[in-house]
């Protein structure tokens, strides 16, 4: 039985999220090829090959893979797919885009988000914001599988895995405008070991940038939000954490002004350590905080700051 | 243009979900339900259409259990024209989903169909891409902007660390985000005059649509509770304590 995994990349690195998909793979056998799709990817396929225990590594280039267009990248996966038993894609952004084309096509049924790999054919998947925990067993003989990152453990490298050409794929039908991407010399959200995140008593964005930002930055944290202070537009959407945003694992994650509403949880109770700062005693997030600061923010984050330029920070 | 869109009676999103005792679920009964979310963001979308000029029919499609009718009404009240209910009593995949809306996208002919980019019950966000891909269609998921000009759309994506931005050929499915805009709440006259609106009642069957399940669900349990730790008095203490955890 072989498993195709896609890679995450963004035409110049392979990103964090190929690694974590390779471990789930590896639960369900040995045999592990992966494709990367892209345009000008050779230096993201070098990094593929490093994983240990791939098989080889398959790129596909075309200008529209090269943007991410989801109707070419499930034509160039369905070129491939016949070899495979089992398609796992990271569940992000672009991974969730193309990943249900590709089963739609395939007449299986997609199993997306999984958390954990039981058997080859049984896995299981947050419902309801993480709620519940559901564990399907899937009837199809082949299976399209998205992958939650911050789930698995990263593999290890060490490997070298021969790279070969495949065949690119087109969308007739789609074309690439524009992208903007935010530039930040901060670590990505997702993949981030340490998150700062501000919720809705920060009160303006001003506030937000002057108190959360000089915080993440003295940590090398990623910048998170609330829906909350998303919503009231303190925040980018792409800071939000939680059922409808991002959902992250790190090392530490700090919740300054945030309540905990169900649908932020969601997205952050799966982290190492989590400290809140709040000055609601009776705040939700205390219940799944590790360290609990009631306290105002504006005098708490002054005197964090403090303490971690003591602490040699 | 006609648009075509599928909502989904789900769980109040206000509402946390319980896990049955038995392990076989989510607990139903006597929960407040209503429209997904981004079910109501795709319906408010339509009827921004509808008023600009662009569209000029909303249908609305659910597939559901026979109260399913209450949210189609919800959607007619907020300025959907007619609705179309597709009565099921189990709970179809979005698989199955996918090819009933492909079979009522063959009778009904939209331009374009606008949906939610997922249903908060089963968080599968495939739907939208699964009917694109058995369509033929162009997708755009993830939409944060729409504008309809001709034969084409301009849709804003919102993609991991930013935005992105597609053209993509009508017909096509386009998924809604949070940011796409902000639902309007229907007005009394309108939620009567929604009551005299015309909804269909329809069966999977009447279809030809295989909808049996591909997933067996082996069991639904409630995640790891995490348990409140201590609450530390002042910043210095908390910094000490980070850095005993070792992970400062």
């Amino acid at each position: 039985m072989a498993v195709l995994v896609v890679a995450d990349n963004d035409n110049a690195h392979l990103r964090d999220a190929t690694h974590k998909t390779v471990t789930a793979a590896q639960k369900i056998s040995g045999d592990i090829d992966i494709l990367v799709l892209g345009k000008g990817v050779s230096g993201v396929a070098a990094e593929a090959a490093k994983i240990a225990g791939v098989r080889k590594v398959l790129v596909a280039e075309s200008d529209a893979l090269g943007h991410g267009i989801a109707e070419a990248q499930a034509d160039a996966v369905l070129a491939l797919a016949g070899g495979y038993d089992a398609i796992l894609v990271p569940a992000t952004s672009g991974g969730k885009n193309f990943a249900p084309r590709v089963a739609a096509k395939l007449d299986v049924a997609p199993i997306s988000d999984i958390i954990d790999v039981v058997s080859a054919d049984t896995f299981t998947r947050p419902i309801y914001a993480g709620n519940a925990l559901e564990t399907v067993q899937s009837t199809d003989a082949k299976k399209v599988i998205t992958v939650r990152p911050t789930a698995f453990a990263a593999a290890a490298e060490g490997g070298s895995a021969s790279v070969e050409t495949v065949g690119g794929a087109d969308a007739a039908k789609t074309r690439f405008v524009s992208e903007e991407m935010v530039k930040s010399d901060r670590p990505e959200l997702a993949a981030a070991k340490i998150v700062v995140s501000g919720g809705r008593a920060m009160g303006s964005a001003e506030e937000f940038q002057r108190v959360i930002e000089p915080l993440a930055d003295k940590l090398g944290a990623a910048v998170g939000a609330s829906r909350a202070a998303v919503d009231a537009g303190y925040a980018p959407n792409d800071y939000q954490v939680g059922q409808t945003g991002k959902v992250v694992a790190p090392q530490l994650y700090v919740a300054i002004g945030i309540s905990g509403a169900i649908q932020h949880l969601a997205g952050m109770k799966d982290s190492k350590v989590i400290v809140a700062i709040n000055k609601d005693a009776d705040a939700p997030i205390f219940q799944v905080a590790d360290y609990g600061l009631v306290a105002d923010y504006k005098t708490a984050v002054p005197e964090l700051m403090d303490a971690l330029t003591a602490a040699g920070k | 243009m006609k648009v075509l869109v599928p909502v989904k009676r789900v769980i109040d999103y206000n509402v946390k979900a319980r896990v049955k005792a038995d392990q076989t679920g989510v607990d139903l009964a006597n929960v407040k339900m209503s429209m997904n979310p981004f079910c109501e963001i795709a319906v408010e979308e339509a009827v921004r259409l509808k008023e600009k000029g662009v569209a000029t029919e909303v249908v609305i499609v659910s597939i559901g259990p026979a109260q399913a009718q209450e949210t189609i009404r919800t959607a007619l009240a907020m300025g959907g024209d007619r609705g179309i209910l597709i009565t099921s009593d189990v709970d179809v995949e979005p698989l199955g989903v996918a090819k009933l809306l492909a079979a009522v996208v063959a009778e009904e002919n939209p331009n374009l169909v606008v949906m939610g980019k997922q249903a908060i019950d089963g968080d599968n966000n495939a739907v939208g891409q699964m009917l694109s891909a058995l369509l033929g269609w162009p997708q755009a998921t993830y939409a944060s902007a729409v504008e309809v000009s001709g034969s084409s759309a301009k849709v804003t994506r919102e993609v991991d660390g930013g935005l992105q931005t597609l053209d993509v050929d009508l017909p096509a499915v386009i998924t809604a985000d949070l940011r796409l805009n902000e639902p309007r709440y229907a007005s009394l006259p309108n939620i009567m005059k929604a009551k005299k609106k015309e909804i269909v009642t329809k069966t999977v069957a009447d279809y030809g649509v295989d909808v049996t399940p591909r997933l067996k669900v082996v069991k639904v349990a409630e995640p790891a509770k995490r348990s409140a730790g201590v609450k530390v008095e002042t910043a210095a203490d908390l910094v000490s304590k980070l850095n005993t955890a070792g992970v400062l």
